[in-house]
């Protein structure tokens, strides 16, 4: 090999560029996961503002604190904080163990005077929790030996569910009280299996392994949580191995990607749904059956999402509580057609809508709504696509004026259905669409039956009768692509959290 | 006497744009679609719900009440709290700006290197074709906007050569001991170069996006003026003196031709921050811009009030240091 003065300062240039600037680490040895999400995290505590509510930063919150009662990667409760719980005879009371031994960040000891003051503290208006109309359905909040007891104001058969679900956490009461909000914002601590080390808004999170957790100590002793917000930018961290970990990237590149490096690709509780308005058309129990009956919802999940999707035909996917599979709606557009004869549209003489949807904003959101609307054409529906921002759908359906069909997904980790079906469909709340006075009927004692397994029949024949009355049309469930390096495991959990704590070395 | 009127006519008129600013962006905001609340309500919600956090952040006063509560706060150099981050907005906003201006600053001087390379060359070449390659590079990098540079760039030097870093701005396992957030100034300050390399290695790549496309617009520029420099007669005569053709473009002709090309590169500096919300993004740096997408992403009506009206001001300050430096350098401006 000749060496000239020219190759020799190439060389030497790129030797020190690549000296002082470093490769980014490479997956095989793996000290520090380094994970991108796919948002950033504006606010530490999870219990009040915008954040709380916010499902995609559930799973950064859940990595510091604890909520009372935890939740398994299938959506099933477990003992957590609360090693027990439950009302007392005649509902006036709820009763709620709580674990002894555990540790804050700090050292100090957690106890039940923690868990009374954080569900006294959410049920305060002043508070400015989002969830306050559930919390608030305790009062009276007392310790007693290693037992909390609340008075029952208003029975809410969810109320335990919402211990696993938004705004559920435990923040540590002499440290919070000490310290203010800001104080707590600037240096959070929680019992959780992650302390916070460095944050960096809009940049990132390091977090330090809780060898103290109650729950056994994580295998990764530290983890950086990238905020990489955009979805190119995310690809590229994994390819590149700047990243270990990462999520929700496009299913394209998850097939192209699973190839060098491990993919997981599981079903969460987040569906794609068309909201039906009832007005203008949508008032005819003809032209919602049709519309329903003309979607082919497994071709467009084959065609448009890779396959990654699960077809459903009721808000409620098969991990939730009031799933019934008997329940079904066929894709028939010989149907669709008659239904609509019988109203006196064709393909000639079409039905007219409007159906708003967001772009981008879901996995091809728009392109599953010019599907849909390619195939109503077919069957004598003409529908005009309006595509606007989330900010203006949930605006628009605050206002019950949403157009007569719109796009949207609706998500819910908690697995209930008052949480799914019910709030989507009850008239009365500002997040429902349809206003129909039998649906609300159906639903009414629903709301504090307090026998179980009659509430949960009561959501199954719910379901049926929006499915058999096309009250909405549920689309599909999605699937969460997650791509990790070949060293690591990661143990999706169908709530959409990722949880660093739940991976392992392979 | 005439300048400092000047400058104080300008102040004046700065006062009253910036006015003008926060009047618009207060109103536009609160008019296009997305209200916060209704984005922070989970179903279930009731009415009452609704009101009540309406109330707590202020929202259900008129409009014009807003304003002069907002208004009056910012005058005291109070801009309210963050909805999202629940943070002071100056704060968050002084926070992230030394990111951006850094990457900004970094992003003009590679500009001005790749532009400047290009014109001299091109000059040098002009005729040739070599000229006409440069054109044809300068059209390109000008037809291609920032953030498609930016992706382009992750692929070469992060994904398939993997030289720079292409996320964030520092790399998070290090411990910086900085006192302000301007790194890539105090890291030099402090004589700590392992911290400037990792810095400059995260920072490049976005830097390099933004510089394309003004490198192009510098080059051209500077190329146009200094071919007609070229022709007058001082070059002439510095060419008859046996001086070499390097000699006359850098030594002779260069001076007179690059002023109007400073002029355009102070102007282009502002749209240079502005340029960064979509790089910002790409990169996911920490600065300004990835701020703004967020805090309109989550209609934090407070955070995109105190973003906007820093860029303002940025804007306004960068246009009159410009304005200024014009009178002081043209004469004719300077005695009217």
């Amino acid at each position: 090999m000749n060496l000239n003065r020219r190759t020799m300062l190439k060389l030497s240039v790129a030797g020190t560029a690549l000296g002082a600037f470093g490769l980014p680490a490479l997956a095989q040895q793996i000290d520090e996961l380094v994970i991108a999400y796919n948002v950033t995290l504006p606010s530490w505590d999870p219990t009040v503002g915008p954040s709380a509510v916010n499902p995609t930063i559930q799973g950064i919150y859940q990595s510091v604190f604890d909520q009372f009662i935890l939740q398994q990667p299938d959506l099933k409760p477990a003992p957590g904080l609360l090693t027990e719980w439950g009302w007392n005879e005649d509902y006036t009371q709820v009763w709620m163990t709580v674990r002894e031994g555990v540790k804050w960040h700090d050292g100090s000891d957690f106890t039940a005077e923690d868990v009374a003051w954080n569900l006294a503290r959410v049920a305060n208006p002043e508070t400015g929790s989002p969830i306050q109309f559930v919390w608030g359905t305790l009062a009276n909040h007392r310790v007693e030996g290693n037992k909390v007891i609340a008075d029952v104001v208003q029975f809410d058969p969810t109320i335990f569910k919402w211990m696993y679900f938004l705004t559920g956490y435990v923040l540590p009461k002499a440290y919070y009280e000490k310290v203010g909000a800001e104080g707590f914002e600037a240096a959070p601590i929680g019992t959780g299996p992650y302390m916070v080390e460095k944050f960096e808004r809009n940049a990132f999170v390091r977090l330090k392994a809780n060898e103290n957790y109650w729950g056994g100590a994580p295998e990764f002793k530290t983890v950086t949580i990238k905020f990489v917000t955009d979805a190119a930018a995310r690809v590229a961290e994994v390819e590149s191995g700047n990243s270990h970990v990462t999520l929700e990237v496009p299913y394209e590149e998850y097939d192209r990607l699973k190839a060098t490096l491990t993919g997981v690709a599981a079903p969460v509780s987040d569906i794609g749904m068309i909201f039906l308005n009832d007005i203008e058309v949508m008032t005819d129990p003809n032209v919602r059956k049709a519309a329903a009956h003309a979607i082919d919802k497994q071709t467009i999940i084959d065609r448009l999402l890779s396959g990654y999707g699960v077809k459903i035909d009721t808000l409620e996917t098969p991990e939730y509580d009031a799933y019934d599979p008997s329940i079904t709606v066929d894709y028939n557009p010989e149907k669709a057609v008659e239904l609509l004869a019988a109203s006196g549209y064709s393909v000639d003489n079409p039905v007219k809508f409007k159906i708003q949807t967001t772009k981008g904003f879901k996995p091809k959101d728009y392109e599953m709504v010019q599907a849909i609307v390619g195939l109503w054409r077919k069957v004598g529906i003409e529908a005009e696509i309006e595509v606007y921002e989330i900010a203006k759908h949930y605006e628009l359906r605050a206002a019950d004026q949403l157009a007569p069909a719109a796009f949207y997904n609706w998500g819910n980790s908690v697995a209930d259905p008052t949480t799914s079906t019910g709030f989507a469909m009850y008239g009365p709340s500002p997040h429902s669409v349809w206003d129909g006075q039998e649906l609300i009927d159906m639903i009414n004692p629903l709301w504090g039956e307090k026998d179980e397994a009659k509430r949960i029949e009561g959501w199954k024949a719910v379901s049926k009768y929006i499915a058999d009355e096309a009250l909405v049309i549920p689309l599909l469930q999605y699937v969460q692509p997650i791509l990790s390096a070949k060293g690591v495991v990661v143990t999706p959990h169908a709530s959409g959290a990722l949880l660093p704590h739940l991976m392992k070395r392979a | 006497m005439q300048l400092l009127r000047a400058v104080l006519l300008r102040l004046a008129t700065t006062a009253v744009t910036l006015l003008g600013v926060a009047v618009i962006v207060f109103v536009v905001i609160r008019v296009v679609p997305g209200n916060p609340i209704a984005m922070m309500l989970p179903p279930g919600a009731t009415e009452a719900d609704v009101a009540r956090l309406t109330a707590q952040y202020g929202l259900d006063k008129s409009l014009p009440e807003q304003f002069l509560i907002w208004a009056g706060g910012v005058l005291r150099g109070d801009f309210g709290l963050s909805i999202t981050a629940r943070q002071p907005v100056l704060d968050l906003v002084l926070g992230r700006l030394p990111a951006t201006l850094e990457l900004s600053v970094m992003a003009l001087v590679i500009a001005c290197l790749l532009g400047g390379f290009a014109a001299l060359t091109g000059t040098r070449a002009r005729g040739t074709g070599g000229e006409a390659a440069i054109d044809v590079a300068n059209g390109m990098a000008l037809s291609i906007p920032d953030f498609l540079w930016g992706l382009i760039l992750v692929l070469l030097f992060g994904v398939l050569w993997p030289l720079f870093h292409i996320s964030g701005r520092v790399t998070p396992s290090l411990e910086l001991p900085f006192t302000t957030d301007f790194y890539l100034f105090e890291s030099v300050l402090r004589l700590r170069f392992d911290l400037w390399a990792n810095i400059v290695s995260h920072m490049f790549l976005p830097a390099l996006a933004l510089a394309i496309p003004l490198a192009a617009i510098i080059g051209q520029l500077l190329k146009q003026s200094l071919k007609e420099t070229m022709h007058l007669d001082y070059v002439t005569l510095a060419r008859t003196k046996g001086y070499g053709e390097n000699h006359v473009i850098l030594r002779e002709a260069l001076r007179n031709a690059i002023l109007p090309t400073l002029t355009l590169v102070g102007v282009q500096f502002t749209f240079l921050i502005g340029g960064t919300v979509i790089i910002e993004r790409l990169f996911s740096y920490e600065g300004l811009g990835n701020l703004a997408i967020d805090a309109v992403i989550n209609r934090d009506l407070p955070l995109i009030q105190g973003i906007v009206i820093l860029f303002a001001v940025i804007f306004t300050a960068v246009n009159l240091c410009v304005d200024l430096l014009y009178a002081v350098l043209n004469p004719r401006l300077r005695h009217g």
